[in-house]
């Protein structure tokens, strides 16, 4: 640490580099107008959030489906999370926040913050749907066994026996996908929506200094480490009970 | 012997390639307790998860009450919530009290008020001793209490028929005895039951008649003076030899 510290301080454009990107003048002067654009990350991803939990619960639920009736449904459902979780998030944003305004149907919205709202989702749904089906499916099939043999129907066992108990074991993951989340919502300052880094930019090109993205990285990062540290409590809480279970 | 509480035709199973269960004809009569004894892998839980449709049969019959369960279109929630099933690693629900381990299928499977399905639960909990118990989730209760909770839960729905898979199997020895204890109860009670077990001095005791199976078939039954004292079979012999060499009966 201490090494990299000196090499980069004795670096011959040191000096440019922190004139660059350490203006304490233009922090102090941007950080207001940076945080009211973060306001639009902070919109985006809450809004995307509410929409995923649920959304891909219900894919995960889909997915695992028994018997050849419901095979449409599970091959649909892989596909959709085959697709949205092979392309690039900013492609999708690009796709969807540009192409689907530019169709001209006006029964279409138009607006890029909504087109912004849906490609996180559909991207995110992917992912997190992923995410719930490894709960469902490390919970033990005996538990199953046992609801069903009380004559619960596949649903009801699924609702009540099932699903909280793999939804409790993968809550420190579905807050490592929202962090993420998080994280991509810069992203959508591709498609001209001014949020936290398209803001960074604008500033950046008018005075020539990359101060404002320090800013920005300052916005995401002091949101996302409180959240990193209750992912860590969760996970070190439930490692605690799972031994005093064991131990009892 | 009718077979009015269950009746098994030319029962058969197979696990892929594995035949599992080769042809089981089997009755029971109300009140009946039948004991399933016989190596591991004879097919004495394959038997019981069969009956309880846990398990879908490839060929024969299983006839409850009179009614053919195995044929199609069965509502297959309907004819579970008559039979109860225990077994052997418990199977708790984890991430619930044990009250609600005990309520919940009568309020969901049965949709019996809460308030109703509450009292029968602690009318069973105090009746089995576990009263004091029904606030704690299963983590914090032993093996023998875990058991008797699982009993406890499956009566709950008030079966005709309950099928016990090797309870005491995954117990201490310590705590097999109180588990015991609660299906003589039962046997006592008159509940009918198939017992598959290990413990022959209990099947000796408990059972009305015992079944000995091998290799899917049940290869001879009879009263436990019949089976325990002069069996007919040399298979039945070998078996119980084993079981006297390892001290279990």
């Amino acid at each position: 640490m201490t090494t990299i510290v000196v090499v980069v301080t004795r670096s011959p454009g040191w000096e440019a580099f922190k004139a660059y990107f350490f203006n304490w003048d233009y922090y102090r002067e941007s950080f207001p107008e940076i945080l009211d654009a973060f306001w639009v990350n902070v919109k985006l991803f809450c809004l995307a959030e509410v929409i995923i939990l649920p959304a891909a619960l219900l894919l995960a639920v889909l997915r695992s489906l028994p018997g050849p009736v419901f095979f449409p449904i599970r091959a649909l459902a892989i596909v959709y999370a085959d697709l949205f979780r092979g392309m690039p998030t900013i492609l999708v944003i690009f796709m969807l926040g540009f192409g689907m305004p530019a169709l001209g149907l006006s029964w279409i919205p138009d607006s890029q913050f909504f087109w912004a709202v849906v490609s996180l989702t559909l991207v995110y749904t992917a992912y997190v749907s992923e995410v719930y089906r490894a709960g469902i499916e490390s919970v033990h099939s005996s538990q199953t066994a046992a609801a069903r043999s009380l004559g619960l129907s596949h649903g009801q066992a699924l609702r009540f026996v099932v699903l909280p108990q793999a939804v409790r074991r993968v809550i420190p993951p579905l807050l490592n996908d929202f962090i993420g989340l998080q994280k991509d919502t810069a992203l959508v300052g591709t498609l001209g929506v001014v949020e936290a880094f398209r803001q960074a930019q604008i500033d950046q090109a008018a005075t020539f200094n990359g101060t404002y993205y320090l800013v920005a990285a300052t916005l995401f990062v002091a949101i996302t480490i409180p959240l990193a540290r209750f992912t860590d409590w969760l996970v070190a809480r439930d490692r605690r009970r799972q031994q005093a279970g064991r131990l009892a | 012997m009718t077979g009015d509480a269950l009746l098994m035709e030319g029962v058969h199973k197979s696990f892929g390639k594995l035949e599992v269960l080769r042809g089981i004809d089997l009755s029971l009569d109300e009140h009946d307790v039948v004991c399933l004894i016989g190596a591991s892998g004879s097919g004495k839980s394959t038997l019981l998860r069969c009956v309880n449709l846990l398990e879908q049969i490839e060929a024969g019959r299983i006839v409850i009450g009179g009614e053919d369960v195995t044929r199609r279109g069965v509502d297959v929630n309907r004819v579970r919530r008559e039979i109860g099933i225990v077994f052997q690693a418990f199977n708790l629900f984890p991430h619930m009290s044990v009250l609600d381990n005990v309520t919940l299928a009568p309020r969901k499977a049965r949709a019996r008020p809460r308030a109703e399905a509450t009292a029968e639960a602690d009318r069973l909990l105090l009746r089995f001793g576990l009263a004091d118990k029904r606030d704690e989730y299963p983590d914090r209760l032993s093996g023998g209490q875990q058991q008797r909770v699982a009993i406890v839960r499956a009566l709950a729905m008030q079966p005709r028929l309950l099928l016990l898979d090797e309870v005491t199997s995954a117990l201490d020895p310590e705590l097999v005895a109180e588990v015991l204890d609660v299906i003589r109860e039962l046997a006592g009670g008159g509940m009918t039951m198939l017992i598959a077990t290990h413990e022959m001095g209990f099947a000796r005791d408990v059972a009305s008649r015992v079944c000995f199976l091998h290799e899917g078939r049940i290869l001879e039954q009879g009263s436990p003076e019949e089976i325990f004292g002069s069996p007919r079979e040399e298979r039945t012999r070998q078996f119980l030899q084993r079981i006297v060499a390892a001290g279990r009966l």
